[in-house]
């Protein structure tokens, strides 16, 4: 049996909420809003257990994504998929993770949408929280990355900085498409 | 004059007893519809809930009663409703910590939760008539009306009147008190925004923290509010008699579920819906149109289109009526 540590300390036990009170914030690929609460309301659900500096906090999402702060009294389900994946990403940073886990955050967005929320990501990350990051759009995720590891059959095949794996001729032919 | 007296008689028979019978349904089917959408399961001992809380009530305004309490002209039950609610919510609480956590802890599907609501309903109806009988019982004091039909004739010179009992007036200040208590508390609080999302995504409230066996309890605290009063009212109303809640159980459903399961909003449209369309089924036009009708051209017949002992019956047919043509509900809800 494996064992987990998170910040040096065994996390092998926790149940997910209990990993959310440690500081690791997550946003599942799937359902990762409350869809009939508004955006305003989802975001203060992210600091449901921690309500201290609960304004800054929003501050910082509604500066982050703009769009949320002019939809926030608008139900999160009524919004279009890049802006709740925007909601979803806004509900974990006010958790204030100490490392965020985004589940295929590009899944089921436009092109353009998902340029603009890896630019967010990478935003995040330069203030001062980890991002670890699973992404099926391997270029563009390699190309913020600061560490990428490339994944397969349950091996890992390739850890580097993200722009060396995207030179790297054997991950290029292997799994980028040449 | 004719026409006064035709809108007298419009309001005395119809408005006030449906906004009446509407409330107590809205109340009960508020219940319905906040389990459903918290607990995932229809909860079809809600009915026999309600009757709990009406018990409760009667029992302890007897009790006050032969102390010598009595506050007129309110009727004694409404004073002791505070301490009914809590019986009330600590029944409710006692049975899901004793049944249906167990099938929570086991991710029952709700098909086996509402099986085991349906033993819990028969549980307590037996509890009940155990306690104080099967029979009829009138636990209504204080004063009847709040606006007697002489009263109003001799005002007005109408030959209609128009009466306001004291427990339609109760009722419908009561529910409407109780109703924006409960959207301020789900839409406003820190506690009711979290029973929602709850509701909302099990999974992502549970990374967010929020506390599942937290939000269970405020759920049964809020249906067993909802049920006493709901059950209280609708025994001053009419008169209390158990069994009356069993059958009780079919509006209640049919509310939640024309207004849209799982919205508080719809739960309470729903109610008059349903409330309003008994009326007006079962209404005998017949002086209606003796006012509004020249005299020559006024039928024969009472004018009814179903007896009154099709009321059941009708609010079934609204269900069916709403599951055919909209089967979210009139006001958007889940899909059962």
């Amino acid at each position: 049996m494996e064992t987990f540590f998170f910040d040096g300390e065994d996390i092998t036990n926790l149940p997910p909420q209990q990993r959310v009170l440690k500081g690791m914030g997550f946003v599942p690929q799937t359902n990762n809003i409350f869809p009939s609460l508004t955006v305003q309301e989802n975001l203060e659900m992210g600091a449901f257990i921690d309500q201290k500096n609960i304004n800054e906090m929003l501050e910082y999402v509604y500066d982050l994504f703009p769009i949320l702060k002019d939809k926030k009294n608008q139900d999160a389900g009524e919004l279009s998929g890049g802006q709740r994946q925007q909601v979803a990403v806004g509900r974990a940073l006010m958790t204030k993770p100490k490392l965020l886990m985004l589940d295929e955050p590009s899944a089921g967005v436009s092109p353009i949408i998902m340029e603009s929320l890896f630019t967010k990501i990478k935003q995040i990350a330069n203030q001062g929280t980890a991002v670890l990051m699973v992404e099926q759009n391997a270029k563009q995720a390699l190309k913020i990355s600061d560490l990428g590891f490339v994944l397969s059959q349950g091996k890992n095949l390739f850890t580097d900085s993200g722009n060396s794996l995207l030179a790297n001729k054997e991950v290029r032919q292997a799994f980028l498409g040449g | 004059m004719d026409f006064l007296n035709g809108i007298t008689l419009i309001a005395n028979y119809i408005v006030i007893p449906g906004l009446t019978y509407g409330s107590q349904l809205a109340l009960g089917a508020l219940g319905i519809t906040i389990i459903y959408s918290v607990l995932r399961f229809s909860n079809f001992a809600h009915g026999e809930f309600m009757s709990f809380g009406a018990m409760s009530s009667i029992i302890l305004s007897w009790l006050f009663v032969s102390l010598g309490f009595t506050f007129y002209p309110f009727p004694t039950a409404i004073i002791v409703l505070p301490i009914a609610i809590v019986l009330t919510i600590s029944y409710c609480i006692i049975i899901d910590k004793v049944i249906f956590k167990f099938y929570r802890k086991q991710n029952s599907k709700s098909v086996i939760n509402l099986i085991v609501s349906i033993g819990v309903m028969f549980f307590t109806g037996g509890l009940i008539r155990f306690i104080v009988g099967p029979g009829d019982k009138n636990f209504f004091d204080g004063e009847r009306f709040i606006l007697k039909a002489r009263t109003f004739k001799n005002i007005t010179g109408l030959n209609e009147g128009l009466t306001l009992k004291t427990t339609q007036g109760i009722t419908i200040i009561l529910s409407v008190l109780l109703v924006i208590l409960l959207f301020w508390f789900l839409n406003k609080t820190k506690t009711g925004k979290s029973m929602r999302a709850y509701s909302d995504n099990k999974e992502l409230a549970m990374l967010s923290g929020i506390n599942p066996e937290k939000v269970v309890l405020i759920t049964w605290i809020i249906t067993g509010t909802l049920a006493c009063v709901a059950g209280t009212l609708y025994g001053l109303d009419k008169s209390y008699k158990p069994f009356t809640y069993l059958h009780l159980v079919l509006p209640i459903f049919s509310a939640a579920i024309v207004g849209g399961v799982g919205n508080p909003v719809g739960a309470i449209i729903g109610g008059f819906v349903i409330a309003f369309s008994e009326l007006i089924i079962t209404f005998a036009y017949k002086k209606i149109f003796f006012y509004f009708l020249p005299s020559n051209f006024v039928p024969e017949g009472l004018l009814q289109i179903l007896s009154t002992d099709y009321k059941i019956a009708i609010s079934f047919l609204m269900l069916v009526l709403v599951l055919l043509i909209k089967p979210t509900g009139i006001y958007k809800g889940k899909i059962i």
